[in-house]
């Protein structure tokens, strides 16, 4: 029995959208959006009109509306909060039907959170700063192919951090001497290298020789070495059926872990390559390029915790973090809790680190945190004390920059490891401690000697732009 | 080390976790099994012959050592395990059963000539 009528014409939001007496349900998807109205809005109209324009409103009534139940379908602003230190915004919370949503698709779920709204007039700014995903919609998902204890037993690494390196110079390299870098490396004593994100297949070396080069150089340090190591092939490209081509070529050569550009190919390249990953035994590494445009401005755009939790469920194996201490971007409290969103069954709301909700993956693999960037063996200490075991620590220049070439720079990186996760085991405080734990283990290690040597003085002081509110 | 050949990295057969420290004392390898049995984990030993080192699957020696709370324990089965099979490394495992996987393992005795 119907009892609406169609009364044509604009409306107010907050009449159909701001729905503050609501209790979400545990199958709701929930967003925090952190908001800057324009000037003359209401926190609640402009909520309101967030929870419209990323759900099923428009910005006039139109008839159908009335053929729809859209008191089932619309998503509801049902909390607002100020933000610390900020009083120009406000958060709204926002619950969304289950049934908005595709399953198995974080595509569907972007495209109304982040879409149309973000342009949309009446909001100067706006940032989703998270998402609380329902268990109902994680187990219409993929995830990781392997995920953290897999990938363990497959490498047989355990115990420690697992220790990488990008490959420089990132550009120009012939595929001979790129593998010869690899070999370095891998027979020095790390356990992975790294596609630069911007090799491809240019010019100067493509893909198919970079491959077979790789291979070998990877199999020999296998071999000599009776460690398992692997290199992260990047199979990134311009269309998906070469990603593909290039993932069966790799798999083909016996490589254990391939790699993938998750923002800048886009979710839909990413969660098919994952799915394929699963279904042949391949593990996946994922780079981040293009997610500072997203995540870096503190009042517009998408956190990058939302990021962490989109890749978990479209799936990859590593995902970068970022470091802390060194060149790049990244406030401490903040990266530790979208570090626990990556690896943890279920993460619990807390504010101090930037969590907005209750998260439970309902047993998706966990995901290894890579830190890479401007990292060097003075700061193995505070990366094991920050990240923990089930990390990859990647130091390009703090391995490649050796006096000694890559083998004598990985042996150090791989002598301090080892030393700072001896000594955190034995109960030593790593922060405290972490230099005469270095200086220790470099008696017994020329190489760490010299890389101690080598890097004392680099520093990267500048203060962090996206910091936590309040 | 000779000036000679201080640039010259050799490449070294190497057993993962704390391969590439001086081999560990009693003392320090007892710190090792206390911070194992500390995280709730299960102390175990395995063994195999040099030549099967890559293999997943290394011999157990007896079971994983379950509810074993005494490090000293431990440290008499390693040296059992040690007589046992002079000629084989051994190496000490924790099991994690809530993540189904090993939290430490490192490589604590290897015959002579490795």
């Amino acid at each position: 029995m119907s009892t609406q009528t169609f009364d044509a014409g604009v409306q107010d939001y907050q009449l159909t959208y701001w729905t503050p007496d609501y209790t979400p349900l545990d199958t709701d998807l929930l967003a925090c959006f952190k908001v800057i109205p324009q000037d003359g809005i209401s926190r609640e109209e402009a909520a309101a009109a967030v929870a419209a324009e990323s759900s099923t409103g428009t910005w006039t009534t139109v008839w159908t509306d009335l053929l729809s139940d859209m008191e089932y379908y619309k998503g509801r602003a049902y909390r607002i909060e100020d933000v610390p230190g900020d009083k120009a915004a406000f958060y709204t919370f926002i619950a969304y039907p289950l049934d908005l949503f595709e399953e198995g698709s974080v595509v569907n779920v972007l495209t109304s959170l982040v879409g149309n709204v973000f342009g949309f007039k009446a909001i100067r700014a706006l940032r989703l700063e998270d998402i609380r995903f329902p268990v109902a919609f994680v187990k219409t998902c993929n995830g990781p192919p392997s995920g953290i204890q897999v990938e363990r037993d497959k490498l047989n690494k355990y115990g420690r951090p697992m220790l990488g390196c990008t490959i420089k110079p990132k550009l120009g390299l012939s595929a001979k001497n790129y593998g010869r870098a690899v070999y370095e490396c891998l027979r020095g004593g790390l356990d992975l290298t790294k596609d630069d994100e911007n090799i491809n297949s240019q010019p100067f070396q493509r893909w198919q020789d970079r491959f077979e080069f790789v291979a070998n150089a990877v199999d020999k340090a296998t071999l000599e070495t009776g460690e398992r190591k692997g290199h992260y092939l990047n199979v990134t490209s311009g269309d998906v059926e070469q990603m593909m081509k290039r993932a069966e070529f790799a798999k083909e050569l016996g490589q254990p872990i391939i790699m993938h550009d998750f923002l800048t190919a886009g979710f839909t390249a990413n969660t098919t390559l994952a799915k394929w990953c699963r279904d042949n035994g391949m593990l996946l590494h994922i780079h981040r390029a293009m997610h500072a445009v997203i995540d870096r401005n503190p009042n517009h755009g998408i956190h990058f915790r939302v990021l962490v939790k989109c890749l978990r469920l479209s799936g990859g194996d590593h995902l970068h973090t970022g470091t802390v201490v060194g060149k790049l971007e990244g406030d401490r409290a903040s990266t530790l809790g979208f570090v626990d969103l990556l690896r943890e069954d279920f993460i619990a709301e807390d504010r101090s680190r930037g969590i907005f909700f209750d998260q439970d993956w309902a047993s998706m693999p966990g995901v290894f945190a890579v830190a890479s960037g401007g990292i060097h063996v003075w700061h193995m200490p505070a990366l094991l004390n920050i990240f923990g075991d089930d990390s990859v620590l990647q130091f390009g220049g703090g391995t490649q920059g050796h006096p000694s070439g890559n083998a004598a720079g990985a042996a150090a990186n791989r002598v301090a490891l080892e030393a700072c996760v001896k000594a955190r085991n034995e109960g030593r405080d790593l922060e405290r401690e972490g230099n005469d734990i270095l200086r220790e283990a470099a008696r017994h290690s020329p190489e760490l000697a010299v890389a101690l040597e080598t890097w004392k003085e680099i520093k990267f002081e500048f203060d962090t732009v996206d910091k936590l509110d309040g | 080390m000779s000036n000679l050949i201080k640039d010259d990295y050799r490449t070294r057969v190497t057993m993962e976790t704390f391969s590439f420290l001086p081999e560990l004392t009693a003392d320090e390898v007892y710190d090792q099994i206390v911070y194992i049995i500390n995280q709730g984990w299960t102390p175990a030993l395995e063994h195999d012959r040099p030549e099967n080192a890559a293999d997943h699957y290394w011999g157990m020696w007896k079971l994983p050592f379950f509810g074993m709370r005494d490090p000293n324990l431990f440290l008499n089965e390693i040296e059992e395990c040690r007589q046992a099979y002079p000629d084989h490394l051994i190496r000490v495992v924790g099991y994690d059963s809530y993540t189904q996987c090993q939290g430490h393992n490192f490589v604590v005795y290897r015959p002579r000539g490795m």
